[in-house]
C-alpha cells in the first residue's frame, strides 16, 4: 500500500492563481459524454448522498430520460423515498432533525456544482482525512472544518494528514498540511472497498452532479449548432443582399 | 392580392399619418453614407432591448417573486418550462450582450464626437438611457434570489445609507424593510418588469426622435445637411431604407452569430454572465467571501473602494458616471472626429480607455493594497480625462477637417 496522495501540484502551478481558490490538489474538468459513467455517478448519488441531502429541483424520470435508464429499472434501482417517477428528489430529513444531526442543515444538491464548480466537488470528495479535533472525526482539505462525515470511507478507506513544520513570518515554527496519505486497508476491510477504483467512482459522480445541475447542458451544444448554421446560411444571403443595394452607392 | 394591400395602406394613411411617418424615420431619412463598424451598436441596442423585453414576458409567465419560491421557480424555468433554459439564457446573456452593445455605443460617440453640438440633447437623453439600464439590472438581478442577488442588493442599498442624515431613512425607504427581504424582491419586481422598461421605451423613442431632427453624425464629423443638391437632400447622405436597413441587417445576424454562440456553448461565461454563487440560495445569515458586481458595474465598483471613506467614494461612484453627462460642454475642441483631432485628445481618450477597463478588471478582484492603488491611479486618469478637458481640448493642435465626408 503506497498509494500518496501528493498535494505538490500546488506548489508546480503559479500559486497565486490558486490562492484564493483554496488548496487545489486535484484537477479535475468535466465530461459528460460518457452515458454510462453518468449511469455509474447516478448510482453513487441516490445510494450515498441521497439520504442527507436532497435534489429537490430534479425529477427522477428527467434524468432516466436523459442518461438512458428506463422507469422499471429507476424504480427497482434508485428510488428510495417515492415510487411515482415524476417525482423530484427529496429526503426523508427534515431540516430540523438535520441541524440536530449535524448542526446545520444539509444543503440541496441540485445545483451545487454550478455553485461551487467541478473541481471544487472533485477535490472535495477526494481529500477527506482523519481528525480526533472533528465531530465525525474527518476534516477536509478544501472544506475546512466540514459538518459532513466521510460517507464514502467505506469506499476510499481513510487518509492521514503529513504535516510539515517551516518558519512562519515571525520566525516561529508552523504547522501545516504537505499532503494526504491513504492509510493501510481499514481493519475489517468493508465489501465495497474499492482502493485505487476510487478516483474513478467520484470522477463519475461528480460528472453526474454537473448533469445534475444544468440538465440541458447535454443538449444545447447540439441545439446551438444547428442555430448557428442557419445563422450562417442567413448571412451569405443578407450579405449580397446589402451588396447589391450598395452597388450603386459605391460608384 | 397586392391591389388589396394597397388598398388597406391608403385606407390608413387617409387616418393616419403611415407614409408620411413612414418616410420622415427610414424612406427619405438621409444618413451619411459613411457610417462604419462603430455604427452597428445603436441598433443592435435595440435589438437586446427587444429581446430583453420578448424573453422577460416568458420569463414573467413562470417566475414567482416571492423569497420562498423565487430561487425554486427560476430553477423550475430551467428544467421543467419548455425551452425555458433557452429563454432563460437569452435574458442573462441579453443583460450582458446590453452593456456590452451600450459601453460601445456611448464610446462610438466619443471617438467621433457625436454629444457635440447640435447633438447635446440626444447625447443626455441617451445618458438617461443608460442610468435607468443601470437601475434596470440592478433590480433585475435581485430577482433569482441567490447568494449574490441578495448581498448585491444588499451593499448597493446600504451605499444610500452613507448619505448624511438622509441616508438611513432613505436605504430604509427603497428596502421596505431593514434588511433585503420578500417586501424588497416584490417591489424590485415590479419596477424590473414595468416601471423601468416603460421608462427605457419611452427614452429610446425620444433619443430616435432627437437624433432623426437633427440627423446623423459620421466618422468625419463632418455635418452632411451643408452640403445639398437642389431637391434639398444632402450630397453625402442616402435613404436609412434601404440602404442601412440592408446594412443593419448583416450586422445584426453577425450579432445574433455571437449571442448564440455564447447562449449555447457558455451562457455563464465562466462566471462573469452568471456568477457562481449565484446558484447559493439567498441566505440573509451567511455574507459570502467576496462580494462582486456583474462585470458591467465593476469600473464603478473598483472607483468607489478606492475612496477610503464610505461617503467620499459614494460621491465618486455617482460622479464617475454622472460626468459623462458633461462632455458636450466639457469638450472645447472644434472638431468633432478623432481623425482630425490632436495629439491631446488622442492620448487623453486612451488614458481613459486603459483606465476604464483597468478599473472594470479591478472591481472584480478581492482588494489587497496593490490592487487599491492601482484603482487609485486609474481613477485619477479616469476623473482627469473629464475635468481637464476644458483646457486639453482648448489648446489641442486639431487637423483641418474637409469639407465633404471621405468615403
Amino acid at each position: 500500500m503506497r498509494i500518496y496522495i501528493l498535494i505538490t501540484a500546488l506548489l508546480l502551478t503559479p500559486g497565486w492563481l490558486l490562492a484564493a481558490e483554496g488548496e487545489m490538489p486535484y484537477e479535475f474538468s468535466p465530461d459528460l459524454s460518457d452515458q454510462s459513467a453518468l449511469q455509474r455517478g447516478a448510482r453513487t448519488f441516490v445510494n450515498y448522498c441521497l439520504t442527507c441531502h436532497s435534489a429537490s429541483y430534479m425529477r427522477y424520470n428527467r434524468m432516466g430520460q436523459d442518461i438512458g435508464i428506463p422507469d422499471s429499472v429507476l424504480l427497482e434501482n434508485f428510488m428510495f423515498g417515492t415510487d411515482k417517477v415524476g417525482d423530484t428528489m427529496q429526503i426523508a430529513m427534515t431540516p430540523s432533525s438535520a441541524e440536530q444531526y449535524f448542526g446545520i442543515s444539509t444543503p440541496d444538491l441540485s445545483v451545487i456544482a454550478r455553485a461551487r464548480g467541478p473541481e471544487w466537488l472533485y477535490n472535495y470528495l477526494m481529500t477527506f482525512y482523519l481528525d480526533s479535533s472533528r465531530p465525525f472525526g474527518v476534516n477536509n482539505l478544501v472544506f475546512k472544518d466540514v459538518a459532513m462525515p466521510h460517507v464514502l470511507w467505506e469506499l476510499q478507506g481513510w487518509q492521514k494528514a503529513v504535516y510539515v513544520e517551516e518558519a512562519g513570518e515571525d520566525g516561529l515554527p508552523v504547522r501545516s498540511i504537505d499532503h494526504l496519505e491513504l492509510m493501510e486497508e481499514p481493519a475489517g476491510k468493508p465489501a465495497a472497498y474499492q482502493n485505487e477504483s476510487y478516483e474513478q467512482t467520484v470522477s463519475d459522480l461528480v460528472n453526474f452532479m454537473v448533469y445534475l445541475g444544468e440538465p440541458i447542458k447535454l443538449k444545447r451544444g447540439s441545439f446551438g449548432v444547428w442555430v448557428i448554421l442557419y445563422l450562417m446560411f442567413l448571412l451569405v444571403i443578407v450579405y449580397f443582399l446589402k451588396k447589391e443595394y450598395w452597388k450603386d452607392i459605391h460608384e | 392580392m397586392i391591389k388589396y394591400i394597397l388598398a388597406l395602406r391608403d385606407w390608413i394613411d387617409a387616418r393616419f399619418p403611415l407614409i408620411e411617418e413612414w418616410n420622415k424615420h427610414a424612406g427619405q431619412y438621409y444618413a451619411p453614407k459613411n457610417f462604419n463598424f462603430w455604427y452597428y451598436f445603436g441598433v443592435l441596442s435595440m435589438v437586446v432591448l427587444v429581446i430583453q423585453i420578448v424573453t422577460g414576458i416568458w420569463l414573467t409567465m413562470n417566475y414567482k417573486p416571492s423569497a420562498d419560491l423565487a430561487f425554486a421557480s427560476v430553477e423550475y424555468i430551467m428544467r421543467d418550462v419548455e425551452w425555458g433554459w433557452w429563454i432563460r439564457y437569452m435574458h442573462s446573456t441579453g443583460a450582458s450582450a446590453f452593456f456590452i452593445v451600450v459601453y460601445l455605443h456611448m464610446y462610438r460617440a466619443m471617438l467621433y464626437g457625436s454629444y457635440k453640438r447640435p447633438r447635446e440633447l440626444i447625447w443626455l437623453i441617451g445618458m438617461l438611457i443608460y442610468f435607468t439600464l443601470m437601475g434596470e439590472a440592478f433590480f433585475g438581478y435581485l430577482l433569482p434570489w441567490g447568494q449574490m442577488s441578495y448581498w448585491g442588493a444588499q451593499v448597493i442599498i446600504s451605499l444610500f445609507g452613507a448619505l448624511p442624515i438622509i441616508g438611513d431613512d432613505l436605504s430604509l425607504w427603497i428596502r421596505g424593510d431593514f434588511v433585503v427581504s420578500d417586501v424588497t424582491l416584490n417591489r424590485f419586481f415590479a419596477l424590473h418588469v414595468i416601471a423601468l422598461p416603460l421608462v427605457l421605451c419611452g427614452l429610446v423613442v425620444a433619443h430616435i426622435l432627437a437624433l432623426h431632427e437633427v440627423g446623423s453624425n459620421n466618422p468625419d464629423g463632418v455635418e452632411i445637411k451643408e452640403h445639398k443638391d437642389e431637391n434639398g437632400i444632402p450630397l453625402d447622405g442616402i435613404p436609412f431604407h434601404p440602404y442601412y436597413t440592408v446594412k443593419d441587417t448583416v450586422g445584426v445576424v453577425i450579432f445574433l452569430i455571437l449571442f448564440a454562440a455564447v447562449v449555447f456553448f457558455w451562457p455563464e461565461m465562466n462566471g462573469y454572465f452568471i456568477e457562481h454563487a449565484n446558484f447559493v440560495p439567498a441566505d440573509p445569515l451567511k455574507t459570502p467571501e467576496h462580494i462582486a458586481p456583474v462585470w458591467y458595474f465593476t469600473p464603478f465598483y473598483a472607483i468607489l473602494r478606492a475612496v477610503p471613506s464610505q461617503l467620499g467614494g459614494v460621491i465618486a461612484m455617482g460622479l464617475a458616471t454622472v460626468l459623462f453627462c458633461f462632455l458636450p460642454w466639457l469638450d472645447r475642441s472644434k472638431v468633432k472626429s478623432i481623425r482630425y483631432r490632436g495629439m491631446n485628445y488622442k492620448l487623453a481618450l486612451t488614458a481613459f480607455t486603459i483606465s476604464f477597463i483597468g478599473l472594470g478588471w479591478l472591481g472584480m478582484q478581492a482588494p489587497t493594497p496593490l490592487f487599491t492603488w492601482m484603482a487609485r491611479g486609474f481613477s485619477f486618469v479616469y476623473f482627469m480625462f473629464f475635468l481637464l478637458m476644458p483646457l486639453y481640448t482648448s489648446i489641442d493642435n486639431d487637423k483641418p477637417v474637409p469639407d465633404r465626408v471621405r468615403f
